[in-house]
This record gives structure tokens, C-alpha cells and sequence, in this order.
């Protein structure tokens, strides 16, 4: 069972309480209605799996219930950081394995 | 019966009480405190089992955790019978009745035991090739065979009465293993004040101090010492002592599981006390001192009962007083072995040879050995074992060849070396290295913040042992950096070692006596028999990784997960290879460590406990009225209400007719119930539901459908506007929580700027259904302030007021097609009001009706249920709903989905209305539709049956299902092949009762 820091409560809290809910910074157009079939591919279809660093979203669900974004090690499973939601991309991040 | 092999003042057991229990139905006498194994082999009792595969006897190889073979079954009584219980391990209580496994029909005589005769037949990777041909003998003929002579024990036919707890733990410094090395660390860090857990898995703790009795520290016996210090350890505030209690796997970030065994050792635990207790425990640091394991000696027949670890012989003298055998003879490749034949010389037992393997070793227990008058012979294997039952006699040979010796014995003591437990590192990620000169792999790169030391860290000697777990325990005290922890500090000294045993390093893989062409057994996986032979072929046969060659010979696939045998495979492999070890790679070690209890594992979460159970309010009135209930989720629903004398037909039949002809109630609490209030409340139902809101006027309802982003139906229900910022959201049953979380999913990270509070209120609000020609009569007597006519309360529409005095909202609508009213109030007030509504609804001969019957009206009237008619892949446009897609909006979720050309595409899929030809005949829900029934198998399916009843009200059958391009085929016959003949069908609409909807306003 992982340990994940929720970034509102900041605090470190057990998995138990957290659900996760996929890849994260994947952002719904504004204008979804004219989206094109690729770029409404590309959102709904097409997630990274990669082996390595992952940006997903968690939420607190037993907790505060707040959404927020997470970056794994796939490979060690280990936690690097956690940011809110809306927050951009981390372009620094502590102890990366690569 | 006497217990004849018990040394009178050896051991540590003297004071203990006399244990009656039976082995395969004979009665012995033993020591309370003992393990079983200790008490059969004081009374004498090698032959304990019959091995997995050729059913060889088998009688015990170890004194520990590490036993492949003495396997047993223990009873209590018809419900606690418990399979593959290691003799070793069982610790011994007045009463206890064991039996042994995997024999037939008596342990001496075993009639499988033909397999060992056979046992060509059954070499290495025999089932890949064996039952390859015919093929179709395995299902009739090989599979129930192998099924009825395979697996180890019979499991328990009768649910577990025992209880099992789990607790959760968080510590700063977690020590596993309580030998020297452990207590030792565990001293370290306590004395700094930090939390520590200290956990062994044995009944006492010491390791191998139980045996070793050279060791003294601190001026005592070493194992004298180890209680000392437990004690001390556990009169610490800031300490745990678990003992029993097994760390069976080593998970993410320091999260260790540990077993505690609460109440196997008791002749009647009693209800209080739960069989075992799982530990979850989070720590900053761990600390492993899980020791080593001693490896067996691969020869010819070395399985026979009475062949042993050299420690597993001292154990049981040293530790229980008992001698394994009265003229034992040693065979090893190492000290250690040495230090069990003098102690059991000096009790007084016969030792009749010693045979090492090595060629001139130098030691002072060599010459301890030889002063004390053994026969000690070098550069000498033992080629092979005498006896069946029991071991009669070892074969000598020098071992590059030469004359042979047999020597009778009745035990032989063996010992390969030691194998540092690796186990828990291995499982934490960390990555073993092989020290090339110690010939071991040990911790390498860690991967957790843990550290071992000891034995399991190759680590030799005591005195060394107890440096490097003193300094570790108080380094990772001082690494888990707690605040305050010095306020408990305890001024401690290292403990002293004053004399302490050396053991030398042995060897791996396969004796001389083992082959290498000869076709004899030499056992390296004594539970998955498996032989060096096995290995050897395994490598001729192709197998190049270990991996490989594990999973073909099922070497160390055992329960005992291969403590003894990993090593020795590894190396035979190795050498047929001929590659270095640690070129060919040790396998991965899993948890569990040792096998856990699946008791253990659910804990409390069984039965009623298993899932909440959620009732409404008015439950407590639908059980009394003698309601059966179906789980829906976790609610428990009224599903019909039956009078004496009905079946569930009659009952769904009545309650369908009694709501058309005059009204029925209906508990509708369990609907979804989502509050949606703020300024932007309006704009947010706009983006999550396809229909238009931001026109509604407060005091109206409209019928909502939420689609996913891909266009696909997630959800729907009758949303009311009670003010301009405030809705009141229904949602199904089942969808409740997915659908709050999808709002706030949006609401937190796509719509953020929206200014709108959800609140889940399915809870607070009891909901009761009246539904009829006579629900107004029925509730308008109890409503206060709420204008009741069509005209100030038209179908679809909601207001607040007060009914039997409490706050309501009333909504006006209908899931039956009849005038209908869903009253909600509190759920404190839910019985209430439904009591008085049931009281009002008597005098108009109103009846309840359950979710069976709302589910045959909303069919009547062609009512869809998500989930039922709809599976994830059904459109609006499908489902005929697209008159509830705003055409106007800009924006919503699912909008881009749903013109997706496949979703647009003609002759998907569509809701239509079926009516089989013969009214009396019910289809089947899932039943498969086809347009040709004659058509070649297999047939082409346009689409399914998704609900289907008997319909009362219409005197006759009816169902809804999906059917390719359904709507442009009504009227058309389709087909719906069934088992007992082809049902004909004719394609509908899909409201089968008052098609135009007076009845709304009936």
C-alpha cells in the first residue's frame, strides 16, 4: 500500500483513502463541439503508459475529496510529487530515477 | 506408549505439563510447548507423510519454518480442520489429534506409492509432454486422475467458525527476526527512545540460540541472554514484542504484513481470543535479521524418514530434549554439522560416523569431534541411503571413487551450509549480489530504506553478527528522525559475546552421490520432488534461464517456495549450463514467505460484514409486512410484497393491477439524490446532462440523460428546479456515488470556474411513491400549503410545503405512467409519513408494491433502465431518446462523442418493443435475437432481449431489446433460438400500455 501526499490536506495519508482517476493534464477543449475525429481521438482514446514517470490524477476520495494531480515512477512505483489540480506540469522534479 | 527418545536433563522444557494427542489415531504422551515434531520424534516417530508426486515417505528435514516435508493435518473438530500444517512449526496442546496427508490407505502402506516405481513416466516438465495425446483424453481421462492423485491435504469443507483481527501499526523502527542479531538491534533502537516493533515467528525467541550452545553473551547462555533481553525489551513503553508472528511480505514504501498466530497453541482459546491477528505496519525503518537456512546434502535417497539438518537435530535435543535417533550418522560439507554430532555425543547417543566432503578441514570442532572418540572420515560422500520407512544404513565411497561402506544408522544428521533468508529483501525490491567467495547471494542494492544484518546479510560469527545489528538498530533509530524521541532514552550497552561458534561455508548444487547419469533419486525440492536429475534434464532439454528451469520442474514452486532447494537447483542448473552462478540468476522471491490463512487475510470482512448493508427508513415496515428483499448494490430493496398463498407471480401480478386500478406505494428512497445549488448551478446541469436547463422554470422537473464524454448513456433521472440556483438531482440507484463523482470531477478541474456546491443528499431524504388513478386522494389529505390541482401542480413539476406536519418536496411524476407523486421528507420522518400514507391509501384499497412491479410498469410503458436496457454502448438516439438532447446547446458533456461517424452510422443498435407471437410465452433476458433461423450455425446476431416480463395489466408477455436498425423494423418477425425451440417474435414500439398517455392525468 502506497503512501500518497495530498497536496490540500498536506498531508501523507494512506492509499486506502485515495482513488485514482487516470492520466493527468490531458485538457478538455473549449470548443469541444468542433473538436476533429483525431483530436477527439487523441483526448478520449490515447493515455501514455509508460515505464518510468507517469502525471496522473488522484483523488482524496476518504479525505478532503479534492482532485489532484500526481507524478509516479511506474518502475518503483514511488510518489515524486504531488500538485493541485490546475497547477501546470512540474518542470523540475525531486530525486527522478532517469 | 513411553516416550523413549527423550534425554533426561536436556532441553529447556522441564517444567512443562504432560500433552496428550493422537497421530494417525495412535495416542502419545508429549511436553506442552513442544512442537509436534519434537513430541513424534520423542516417541519415536520418523514417518510422518507421503510425498506430492511419487508418494515416498517422507519424515521431518527441519525444526523450523522451513519444512518441506512433515506436512500434517490438524483437527479440532469437523469445521477446524486445517491442511499442510508443518509439523515443525505446531506447537503441542493436551488433546491435539493430527493426521497425516496424501496416503492411501494407510501412511506405511500407500498404494500411489507405485508413482515412485512409475516414476519415468513422471520426469521432469511431464505435464507439458505427457497428456498431450489424445486430446481429448484430458478432459475425461487425465485431468480427474491427476486431479484426484495430485495436491497436498484436503481443504475444510465447512465454513471457518474461527474469528481472525487485523490491526494496523505504525512504528520507527521494525526488526524482523528475533535471533541474536534482532534483539540486538531491537536494544539499539529502543534504548534511543524511538517506537519499535520486534516480531519472530517463533514461540520463543532466540533463533539460533535455541541450538547453539557454544554461544554465551553477557556472561550468560545465549539463549538465556535472548529472554533476558526480550523481557527487558518488552517492559520498554516504546516497545512491541510480537512472537508467533510471521512478516509474510514486504510491500511499497516500508509497509511489512506480519501474521500473528493468536491461538494455535491453545488446548481452548475460547471465543474472546481470534485464531490470528494481521499486522499492516507502516515503518520509517526496517531492520531484517531473518538468519539463514541450512541446506540439505543432495544424494541417493536422501528423503528417507530419519535423514535431517544437522540444526534441526540439534534443535530438538538441545532446545526439546529429544534425540532424533540412537546411532546417527553425519554427512556435510561444513563445520556446523560437527557441532550436532558432539552435542548429541555428549547426551549420550551413538554417533557412528562422520562423512565430509571436504578434503582436509581444519577446525576446533573437528578436533573436538575426533577428542570425544567420532569416526570421522574426509573427502568422502555418501552415495547413498538404506531403508524405506526409515533410514537403516549409509553408503560410504571416496568421493572420486573407490570401494564402498555401508554404515547402519537410524538418522542422518546433514549439512550443506547455510543459506542467508533473503526473502524479505528480495521481496522489498532490494537486489541480491553473489558473493563469490562465500558462494551466497546476499543484499546487494536496496531499494527501500531498510537495512539487514546478520546472518541474512552473510554476516559470520556472533560477535560480528551483534556489532553490525547493534549499530544498525541505533542507525535507523537515528534515521527515522523523531521528534522527541529522547525524552525516553535509556542509557544501554551493546551486549558482550564471550564465546560464539564459526561455521565454515560448505556447498551447492549435487554430491557425488547424486550422478551425474545415474538414474537415482537425490531430492533437491523435497515438496515438489524434485531430483538433480529433473534439473539436469530440464537444461538438456532447452531450458536456458532459471526462470525456465523453475517453472519445468517446478523446482522451489512449493509452499516452502524453495528455502532449502533454491540454492542447490541453481547450482546443478549452473553447472549443466556451464556458467558461473550468478550468470544463470536466482529466481524472485514472493510473498508470502510462509503460506497465510485466507482467515487471516478477510479478517472481519465476512458475512454481514462483507459489505455494508444500506436499509431505508422504511424498511422496517416492509419486513414486517413480510416484504422479500433484493440487493440492489449494498441497499436491500423490497422486491414484493407476497400474501399467504402467493408466489412471487401472483404477488408482482396484484401489485401491477392495484397501482393501474387504483394506487400503489412504492419506497423509493434509494434513488440517487444530488444537491446542485449555487449562481452557476443552471450553466453546470447545462455542460453535464444533454437537456436544456438554463430555461426550467423553478417548480418544474424535467427527465435528465448524462452522457460520458464519448456519447455513450451514463446515467439519467428527473432533475427538479426548486429556485433559480438550487436543483434537486435524481440519479439511478446503482449510479449514485459515480455520478457525484463525475459531477465533481468536472466541477473540480474542468469547470473550476463555475461557481456550484454539490452535495450528495441520498441519505437525508426518504422517498415514497404513490402511484394510481387515486394518489391524489391518497396524499392530499396530509399536504399543507401545496395548491394539489392540475393546474397549480401539472405532471412534472415539484413544490415545497409540509405533509403530516413535516417539510416535503412534493414532486409531481410518474415512472408507472399513472398520476403520480413522489413525496420526499426527511428520512428521520420517512416511516412516518409512509404509515399515514399507507393508512390514507387503505380506505381507497391502495396497495405496496416492490421494485418487481415498478419494474413491469415502467416496461408497460416502455420506461427504460440504465444499466439494464442500456450497457455503456447505447446512444440517446438509440435508446429513442434523442428528444431530450438540446439541440441548441453549444456545449455538453458527450456532445462531441455522440457525432462520432460510428455513433451516427445507420443500423446501429436501437430500443425497440418485442412481442412474442404466442402472448403466453416469456422471453429471456440476454436472449439472442436473429432476422433467419435457418440460416447456418453460427448464426448472425442482430441484437438482445434486455428486459422482459409478464405483463398483467396487458394480458400478456412483453420485452424490450436492442436490435440492429430496430426501429425501421417494426412489425417485422424476428427469431430468438432458444434450447428448447426458436421463439417467434414480432418488432413493436416500445410502450405497450396507454400509448398516449392519458393515464398521466387519470
Amino acid at each position: 500500500m502506497l503512501l500518497i501526499r495530498c497536496p490540500y490536506c498536506e498531508e501523507e495519508r494512506p492509499e486506502l483513502e485515495f482513488r485514482n482517476a487516470g492520466e493527468a493534464h490531458i485538457a478538455r477543449s473549449a470548443d469541444m463541439a468542433a473538436t476533429s475525429d483525431d483530436d477527439f481521438e487523441k483526448f478520449f482514446f490515447i493515455r501514455s503508459n509508460p515505464k518510468g514517470i507517469i502525471y496522473e490524477r488522484w483523488r482524496h476520495m476518504h479525505g478532503c475529496a479534492r482532485f489532484f494531480n500526481a507524478v509516479r515512477d511506474t518502475v518503483s512505483d514511488r510518489f515524486l510529487m504531488t500538485y493541485k489540480a490546475g497547477e501546470p506540469k512540474p518542470a523540475k522534479l525531486p530525486g527522478a530515477s532517469e | 506408549m513411553i516416550a523413549t527418545f527423550r534425554i533426561p536433563g536436556a532441553g529447556r522444557l522441564k517444567q512443562a505439563e504432560t500433552a496428550r494427542f493422537s497421530f494417525d489415531g495412535q495416542s502419545y504422551a508429549g511436553v506442552e510447548g513442544e512442537t509436534l515434531a519434537s513430541a513424534l520424534l520423542a516417541n519415536g516417530v520418523h514417518l510422518v507423510g507421503r510425498s506430492f508426486k511419487y508418494h515416498r515417505p517422507r519424515g521431518f528435514l527441519s525444526a523450523g519454518a522451513e519444512e518441506p516435508n512433515a506436512l500434517v493435518e490438524i483437527k479440532r473438530d469437523s469445521a477446524r480442520r486445517t491442511p499442510n500444517v508443518r509439523a515443525t512449526v505446531q506447537e503441542l496442546y493436551d488433546g491435539l489429534t493430527a493426521q497425516s496427508q496424501n496416503r492411501w490407505p494407510s501412511l506405511a502402506f500407500d498404494v500411489s506409492a507405485l508413482g515412485d516405481i512409475a516414476s519415468p513416466l513422471l520426469s521432469a516438465g511431464f505435464y507439458y509432454k505427457t497428456f498431450m495425446w489424445p486430446k481429448s483424453a484430458w478432459k475425461n481421462f487425465y485431468e480427474p486422475r491427476i486431479r484426484a492423485a495430485a495436491g497436498l491435504g484436503v481443504a475444510p469443507d465447512q465454513p471457518d467458525p474461527d474469528h481472525y483481527s487485523a490491526r494496523f501499526a505504525h512504528c520507527d523502527v521494525l526488526v524482523l527476526g528475533g535471533g541474536a542479531a534482532g534483539i540486538a538491534a531491537a536494544l539499539a533502537a529502543a534504548e534511543t527512545g524511538v517506537r519499535v516493533i520486534l516480531a519472530d515467528e517463533q514461540a520463543d525467541f532466540g533463533g539460533s540460540l535455541r541450538f547453539e550452545s557454544g554461544a554465551r553473551i553477557d556472561g550468560q547462555d545465549g539463549f538465556a541472554w535472548a529472554q533476558g533481553a526480550v523481557a527487558t525489551l518488552k517492559a520498554m513503553d516504546n516497545v512491541r514484542v510480537l512472537s508467533r508472528t510471521t512478516a509474510f511480505g514486504y510491500y511499497a514504501q516500508n509497509f511489512v504484513g506480519l501474521v500473528e498466530r493468536v491461538s494455535d497453541h491453545l488446548q481452548n482459546p475460547g471465543r474472546e481470543l481470534p485464531r490470528e491477528r494481521l499486522w499492516q505496519v507502516r515503518a520509517k525503518r526496517v531492520v531484517l535479521a531473518t538468519g539463514a537456512i541450512e541446506r540439505h546434502m543432495v544424494f541417493a535417497d536422501n528423503d528417507r524418514p530419519g535423514i535431517m539438518l544437522a540444526s534441526a537435530a540439534r534443535t530438538y535435543l538441545n532446545h526439546h530434549g529429544v534425540a532424533v535417533g540412537r546411532n546417527v550418522g553425519v554427512y556435510t560439507a561444513n563445520d556446523s554439522a560437527y557441532a550436532a554430532a558432539i552435542d548429541l555425543k555428549k547426551a549420550g547417543v551413538g554417533v557412528a560416523a562422520i562423512v565430509d566432503l571436504r578434503d582436509n578441514p581444519t577446525g576446533s570442532v573437528i578436533d573436538e569431534a575426533r577428542a570425544l572418540g567420532i569416526e570421522v572420515n574426509f573427502g568422502r560422500a555418501v552415495i547413498r541411503a538404506g531403508g524405506k520407512l526409515r533410514v537403516s544404513s549409509m553408503t560410504v565411497q571416496p568421493k572420486n571413487g573407490g570401494g564402498e561402506r555401508t554404515i547402519p544408522v537410524d538418522a542422518i544428521l546433514m549439512s550443506a551450509g547455510w543459506t542467508p533468508s533473503v526473502h524479505l529483501f528480495s521481496q522489498s525490491r532490494g537486489k541480491v549480489a553473489f558473493n563469490d567467495e562465500t558462494k551466497r547471494f546476499v543484499p546487494g542494492t536496496y531499494a527501500q530504506d531498510c537495512v539487514s544484518v546478520g546472518a541474512c546479510n552473510g554476516t559470520d560469527g556472533l560477535s560480528a553478527t551483534i556489532d553490525e545489528a547493534y549499530a544498525a538498530g541505533a542507525k535507523a533509530a537515528k534515521d527515522a528522525s523523531v521528534k522527541n524521541a529522547g525524552a525516553n532514552t535509556v542509557k544501554g550497552t551493546k551486549p558482550k559475546v564471550d564465546a560464539s561458534e564459526s561455521w565454515s561455508r560448505g556447498m551447492l548444487g549435487a554430491a557425488p552421490g547424486a550422478g551425474p547419469d545415474t538414474t537415482v533419486k537425490a531430492f533437491v525440492d523435497f515438496q515438489n520432488d524434485v531430483t538433480a536429475k529433473d534439473i539436469r534434464q530440464a537444461v538438456h532439454e532447452g531450458m536456458r534461464s532459471i526462470e525456465h528451469v523453475k517453472r519445468f520442474t517446478t523446482n522451489g514452486m512449493a509452499t516452502d517456495q524453495g528455502k532449502t532447494s533454491n540454492m542447490h537447483g541453481l547450482a546443478i542448473a549452473a553447472e549443466t549450463l556451464g556458467k558461473p552462478i550468478p550468470q544463470v540468476g536466482l529466481t524472485t522471491f514472493r510473498a508470502p514467505y510462509t503460506p497465510v490463512t485466507f482467515g487471516s487475510i478477510v479478517g472481519h470482512a465476512r458475512g454481514p460484514l462483507f459489505d455494508p448493508t444500506r436499509k431505508t427508513a422504511i424498511h422496517p415496515w416492509s419486513a414486517a409486512q413480510g416484504a422479500v428483499f433484493e440487493d440492489v448494490g449494498q441497499w436491500k430493496r423490497a422486491w414484493y410484497f407476497p400474501k399467504a398463498g402467493e408466489d412471487m407471480h401472483a404477488a408482482v401480478d396484484r401489485e401491477c393491477v392495484t397501482v393501474r386500478k387504483t394506487a400503489g406505494l412504492f419506497d423509493a428512497s434509494t434513488l440517487g439524490k444530488i444537491e446542485v445549488v449555487g449562481p452557476d448551478a443552471a450553466k453546470f446541469m447545462e455542460l453535464l446532462y444533454t437537456n436544456p436547463w438554463e430555461k426550467l422554470e423553478p417548480g418544474r422537473c424535467r427527465y435528465g440523460i448524462m452522457l460520458r464524454e464519448d456519447g455513450f448513456i451514463y446515467d439519467d433521472g428527473v432533475v427538479g428546479r426548486l429556485a433559480s440556483d438550487r436543483f434537486h438531482v435524481t440519479t439511478t440507484t446503482g449510479g449514485a456515488p459515480r455520478v457525484m463523482n463525475h459531477m465533481e470531477d468536472y466541477l473540480q478541474t474542468e469547470f473550476p470556474h463555475l461557481n456550484v456546491w454539490l452535495t450528495s443528499t441520498t441519505e437525508q431524504w426518504a422517498v415514497i411513491a404513490v402511484q394510481g388513478p387515486k394518489s391524489r386522494d391518497i396524499i392530499a389529505p396530509l399536504v399543507e400549503g401545496i395548491d394539489m390541482s392540475d393546474g397549480a401542480l401539472p405532471h412534472m413539476s415539484v413544490r415545497e410545503g409540509r405533509i403530516c406536519g413535516v417539510p416535503t418536496r412534493l414532486f409531481r411524476m410518474s415512472f408507472t405512467g399513472e398520476r403520480g407523486f413522489e413525496v420526499n421528507v426527511p428520512a428521520d420522518y420517512g416511516q412516518a409519513v409512509w404509515e399515514a400514507l399507507w393508512a390514507e391509501g387503505q380506505k381507497h384499497g391502495a396497495g405496496a408494491y416492490g421494485t418487481e412491479a415498478m419494474h413491469v410498469l415502467r416496461a408497460e410503458k416502455g420506461y427504460i433502465i440504465v444499466g439494464q436496457d442500456t450497457d455503456g454502448t447505447v446512444t440517446p438516439g438509440d435508446a429513442g431518446l434523442d428528444w431530450a438532447v438540446g439541440k441548441k446547446k453549444t456545449d455538453f458533456v458527450g456532445i462531441r462523442g455522440m457525432a462520432r461517424p460510428d455513433l451516427v452510422a445507420k443500423g446501429r443498435k436501437q430500443l425497440v418493443g418485442l412481442k412474442t407471437k404466442d402472448p403466453k410465452v416469456v422471453l429471456e433476458e440476454g436472449a439472442q435475437i436473429v432476422g433467419d433461423p435457418k440460416q447456418a450455425i453460427p448464426m448472425a446476431m442482430i441484437g438482445h432481449v434486455t428486459s422482459s416480463y409478464w405483463s398483467e395489466n396487458c394480458g400478456r408477455s412483453i420485452a424490450l431489446a436492442l436490435v440492429a436498425g430496430g426501429r425501421d423494423r417494426i412489425g417485422e418477425t424476428l427469431y430468438v433460438p432458444m434450447p428448447n425451440g426458436t421463439i417467434e417474435v414480432e418488432v413493436t414500439g416500445m410502450v405497450f400500455f396507454d400509448e398516449k398517455g392519458e393515464r398521466l392525468n387519470g
